[in-house]
């Protein structure tokens, strides 16, 4: 790049300019090294995931209070989800970050078919997720879990419980259908709103993962610059770490009964 | 030469494995009565398995001090989110005073 270049010309050695190779073609211009301008980068990132860790932060004290407010609720609620699921798509997600990373690695260390292959094996992976959450949405659609007009709500007695319309006896907070019906339905709020955007987040991280896995293919990362590999990676951690707090949140309420 | 610290495989490896036992656990934990330690066992398990992620698939570990601040005070953030809104709503009259909505 021109750049580079010119901002070699007008630099004297005193000034410290003058290295004992060429610049990077990827250095820009208002940066001394690539480590500096790589520095910069990572945590430009991080005061973005800052923002992004306040964004689902709300969202998780919404949680909290309702959950507070309406427990019984949000044990049937969670209860009537299933696990399976929900943890195959943890593995899922969790295996997807291990293959980001190992990209991330393969960018570090010059091997670009490496790096290209993990980053299509993150994008298979996320997909898979997105799959298996369809398949989820699908099943809530055909319970009435879904809030709305058509929202619909039975408590589901576990195995062994006795099959009784009101909660037993000696229960502080009983509460009638009604009231389950509609509790139960900020619970479902929470679950649709909370996984939707983490949704929203894994389609936007796997249009970015084609993105970058072009680029990748046409050899433009090597070890000294791959930023784009890299923030994306920190992104796509990031996504899995909200998974990783929904998963018990919202499938693992109270399944001790 | 790059200054940009490069973990061996081993190291993703094993705190992928580390990760799955841990969700495994979560799960198994859930189905054990723990009173009211269910949700606190559950979400030390989260923090446990977050800050791995943070640390080794996020390299946080081998990063500047100024990009672990940064980290640091994203959950500092959150936590003052959670503490001062606590807060109003805990102290919005006596206990039992004001009943949540749709009771």
């Amino acid at each position: 790049m021109s750049n580079g270049n010119a901002h070699a010309e007008g630099a004297s050695p005193a000034h410290g300019h003058d290295h004992a190779h060429a610049h990077h073609p990827a250095l820009q211009h208002h940066f001394d090294t690539m480590s500096q301008q790589r520095e910069a980068g990572v945590l430009g990132m991080w005061v973005f995931l800052l923002t992004e860790v306040l964004f689902f932060g709300g969202l998780f004290f919404a949680y909290a209070i309702y959950r507070s407010w309406y427990y019984d609720a949000f044990a049937a609620a969670s209860a009537s989800i299933e696990i399976l699921p929900g943890l195959i798509n943890t593995v899922v997600l969790i295996g997807s970050s291990l293959t980001m990373a190992l990209s991330v690695r393969a960018a570090q260390t010059n091997q670009r078919k490496a790096t290209v292959n993990w980053l299509i094996a993150t994008i298979i992976l996320g997909t898979v997720f997105l799959g298996i959450k369809v398949y989820e949405y699908a099943d809530k659609f055909a319970h009435n879990h879904v809030p709305g007009a058509s929202f619909q709500f039975a408590h589901v007695p576990a195995p062994g419980e006795p099959h009784v319309e009101e909660p037993a006896a000696g229960h502080v907070t009983t509460m009638g259908h009604d009231e389950i019906e509609r509790t139960t339905q900020i619970f479902f709020s929470l679950y649709f709103t909370m996984t939707g955007l983490h949704a929203v987040h894994m389609i936007v991280g796997i249009v970015i993962l084609f993105i970058i896995t072009w680029m990748a293919h046409k050899g433009r990362f090597d070890s000294e610059w791959h930023a784009p590999v890299e923030m994306t990676g920190l992104y796509w951690h990031f996504v899995d770490i909200v998974w990783i707090f929904l998963f018990p949140l919202l499938y693992l309420v109270e399944r001790h009964n | 030469m790059s200054s940009v610290h490069v973990s061996p495989l081993s190291t993703y490896l094993s705190i992928f494995a580390a990760l799955m036992v841990l969700s495994a656990i979560t799960v198994g934990a859930a189905f054990v009565n723990l009173g009211s330690f269910n949700p606190v066992v559950a979400l030390a398990i989260a923090v446990i398995k977050a800050t791995l992620v943070i640390l080794f698939f996020m390299h946080v570990k081998y990063s500047s001090r100024l990009t672990k601040i940064t980290v640091v005070m994203s959950f500092f953030f959150v936590a003052i989110l959670f503490a001062e809104t606590f807060i109003d709503y805990a102290t919005r009259g006596m206990p039992g005073d004001i009943p949540p909505p749709l009771r």
